[in-house]
């Protein structure tokens, strides 16, 4: 499955069909992270409902310094 | 004198200034630099991860009395710091939002226009907005009218420490805007910090002046003291400015002879 992960393009392995698992395939630590998918915002505790599509268009983020 | 606090989105704020979180050598300085000045409330900045593993997250070394700030830069429009703050919502940040749309990269400077949209789009959806601003009377009205908690004209452009320039406009906003004004962006030392308060603004926000001094603590801490002593002198009352000397000794009882 090819999928858009904060503006780049990128092929998932088999193994990850949903938010859940890309978090986990990528070693991201979930309480320092918030994901949108599609420009939809998706809580933690629905990351292991939520499947992804070819296309889907991901942004992950976290918190950085700033004035 | 009475307790001084400023109170703002049902939370009371005892220090007056506000610190950001950017370019410090690391988080535990941070960290020092926020104890320093007893900083109520901090901003911090969201940003897409990069592809290596965090295992610090920079929320742990804010302490737990401050209250956080998200800033929506990197915004070039109002649907993009709308964006911004909603996805800081989800990720437990709180509710309290500085909205920066700036769309000028040269001197970010911000987009007043955008950042009127965005702020009365999130005011809506219940968040406690601080909208970054070009000093200007009526767009600052306007923030007000929409609820926007306070308004936050720049001093200068962002990280020049060129300190308070627009001093004319931000003292006709502090006459006229019903709502705190907080001075933000450009002061670059105490006394500028200093001078906005003895103006009557409710409160500074600084970042770059603090992080890039030589002692970024011990600087935090003279900021600190430099806003609590401009505060209460604005409340004990500033003198009017004479044109002519006015002696301060009495004019009487010199020691010479009458003539």
């Amino acid at each position: 499955m090819r999928v858009r992960i904060n503006g780049r393009e990128e092929a998932l392995p088999d193994s990850v069909t949903t938010l859940q698992e890309l978090v986990r395939d990528r070693g991201l630590v979930p309480e320092h992270i918030v994901i949108e998918v599609n420009l939809q915002v998706i809580f933690r505790d629905d990351w292991p409902k939520v499947s992804l599509r070819d296309e889907d268009r991901i942004e992950i983020v976290s918190f950085v310094g700033g004035g | 004198m009475l307790e001084d606090t400023l109170e703002i989105g049902g939370k009371r704020i005892a220090c007056r200034l506000f610190v950001g979180t950017g370019k410090y050598s690391s988080h535990a300085v941070m960290r020092e630099v926020l104890l320093a000045a007893g900083a109520d409330v901090v901003t911090v900045a969201l940003r897409r991860v990069d592809g290596s593993v965090k295992t610090e997250n920079i929320l742990d070394y804010v302490p737990q009395s401050c209250t956080v700030m998200i800033n929506t830069s990197g915004a070039r429009n109002a649907e993009e710091a709308i964006r911004i703050a909603r996805l800081a919502r989800a990720a437990g940040a709180g509710n309290w939002i500085k909205v920066e749309v700036i769309a000028d990269s040269r001197y970010l400077l911000p987009d007043n226009m955008e950042t009127l949209k965005a702020t009365e789009i999130l005011v809506r959806e219940g968040f406690v907005v601080f909208p970054y601003m070009s000093p200007d009377l009526s767009m600052a009205r306007r923030m007000a009218d929409c609820g926007a908690s306070a308004v936050m004209p720049l001093g200068s452009p962002i990280g020049t420490n060129r300190g308070l320039r627009t001093e004319e406009l931000v003292d006709i906003m502090i006459r006229e805007i019903s709502v705190p004004i907080v001075v933000d962006a450009g002061l670059g030392k105490p006394s500028d910090a200093c001078r906005c308060m003895e103006m009557g603004c409710a409160a500074v926000m600084v970042n770059t002046a603090i992080a890039v001094s030589r002692n970024p603590v011990e600087f935090a801490r003279a900021f600190s003291m430099a806003v609590k002593a401009g505060r209460l002198a604005w409340r004990s009352g500033l003198p009017e400015i004479a044109g002519g000397a006015r002696a301060s000794s009495p004019l009487t009882g010199f020691l010479r002879d009458t003539e």
